[in-house]
């Protein structure tokens, strides 16, 4: 029984030690997503590991500047009005440097969360060391998490919904779609989508 | 000498292109007379058959947008290798994500004020989970993208370039 469980142990070691290689540009369905602790828009530190009610997460990578990411700001307020109740908050992170696009920089981010209403935490990834370990590589890039005893496990990556033009005119909701399955305990039909989004900028 | 060659060379591949593409090359002449621009939109299923020509040229498509700072950086050398090599046998074709909104407020101005010699074209496609893995399954839909093709060798590319960079990836097309 002791080697099985040494054998059941070894395996697990294996299989996540293969997913940290296989994965390397980024976050796949199914893995473990980093908990980070990062400043929020009121000046405090924000982590996953905060929220001890939470079921899951909504983590949004978005910014200030992009036109993708400014069309998709209702949206983002509405997730979270819909989904922080029932146990899944929108996380927003905003992944640019802030050198590159200082209209991304925190007083900026302050001011176009209270221009907007944000009613979730605006963080700022600091030092451009989050984002690349979910593998986000525009705005706005979601991922939804699902809290389990072993992390917060990667559930769906992409887009919001399939038309970034027109709120009124989406057909397929695919993050509400995706943490709607999650809360009713089925499976996401569409774990992945893509969508046009801004670049993150880096020096 | 070599000019004459050239010569004949472009003239026996302006004979191969479609009769489609020649009403085309003359609506755009109309255009350049009324000194307006004329831009045409495309939804996916138009824009397929400008990204997969099999004209034994070499194309250099890239997605861009006026909003886009790397994507406005990097447009000159885009220009330039027009400039360079179109007698080579290359085309550049600036395939615009601008919002509809914005083509006469933004892109339009903007390609009067850059005087942009390369073909502009608007791509306006909401379903962009359906294109963007069918333009290339790795393209994770960050701007700027580019392709380069010719026939069926093609090369996807979702970063910047400088013109030393581009100018590369286009000479190995041209080998």
């Amino acid at each position: 029984m002791k080697t099985l469980r040494v054998l059941a142990v070894l395996i697990c070691f294996v299989s996540l030690t293969a997913f940290t290689i296989t994965t390397d540009g980024g976050y796949d369905i199914g893995d473990v997503a980093t908990d980070f602790s990062l400043e929020n828009i009121d000046g405090k530190k924000v982590s996953l590991a905060d929220y001890k009610t939470a079921k899951g997460f909504i983590v949004i990578f978005t910014c200030n500047t992009c036109p993708y990411a400014v069309a998709y700001e209702d949206r983002i307020v509405e997730l979270d009005k819909k989904y922080a109740s029932k146990g899944y908050p929108v996380i927003a992170i905003m992944p640019n440097d802030t050198d590159v696009k200082p209209g991304d920089n925190m007083q900026a981010m302050k001011a176009r969360a209270k221009a907007k209403g944000f009613t979730f935490p605006y963080l700022m990834d600091d030092g451009q060391k989050i984002y690349p370990q979910y593998g986000a590589t525009k705005t706005p890039h979601v991922y939804i998490l699902e809290k389990s005893t072993e992390g917060n496990i990667v559930k769906y990556i992409g887009a919001i919904d399939d038309n970034y033009k027109d709120a009124a005119a989406v057909k397929t909701k695919y993050a509400e779609n995706a943490v709607d399955a999650l809360l009713a305990g089925k499976e996401i039909e569409q774990k992945k989508t893509r969508a046009i989004g801004c670049s993150i900028k880096t020096k | 000498m070599k000019r004459f060659l050239i010569i004949v060379l472009l003239l026996s591949l302006s004979c191969k292109e479609t009769s489609k593409e020649a009403v085309a090359e003359v609506k755009n002449s109309e255009a350049e007379v009324k000194s307006d621009i004329d831009l045409k939109i495309y939804d996916y299923d138009g824009l397929e058959p400008l990204i997969n020509k099999t004209d034994d040229k070499v194309h250099v498509v890239n997605f861009w947008a006026t909003w886009c700072a790397p994507c406005i950086k990097e447009l000159p050398y885009f220009e330039k290798v027009k400039a360079e090599y179109e007698k080579k046998g290359v085309e550049v074709l600036l395939v615009s994500l601008d919002f509809p909104r914005q083509y006469e407020t933004k892109l339009k101005p903007f390609i009067k004020e850059k005087q942009l010699q390369s073909e502009v074209v608007c791509f306006d496609d909401v379903d962009q989970n359906r294109w963007i893995p069918a333009i290339d399954s790795t393209w994770s839909g960050a701007l700027p993208a580019t392709i380069i093709y010719k026939n069926d060798k093609r090369q996807f590319y979702e970063r910047s370039f400088n013109y030393k960079e581009l100018e590369k990836e286009v000479q190995q097309f041209l080998k």
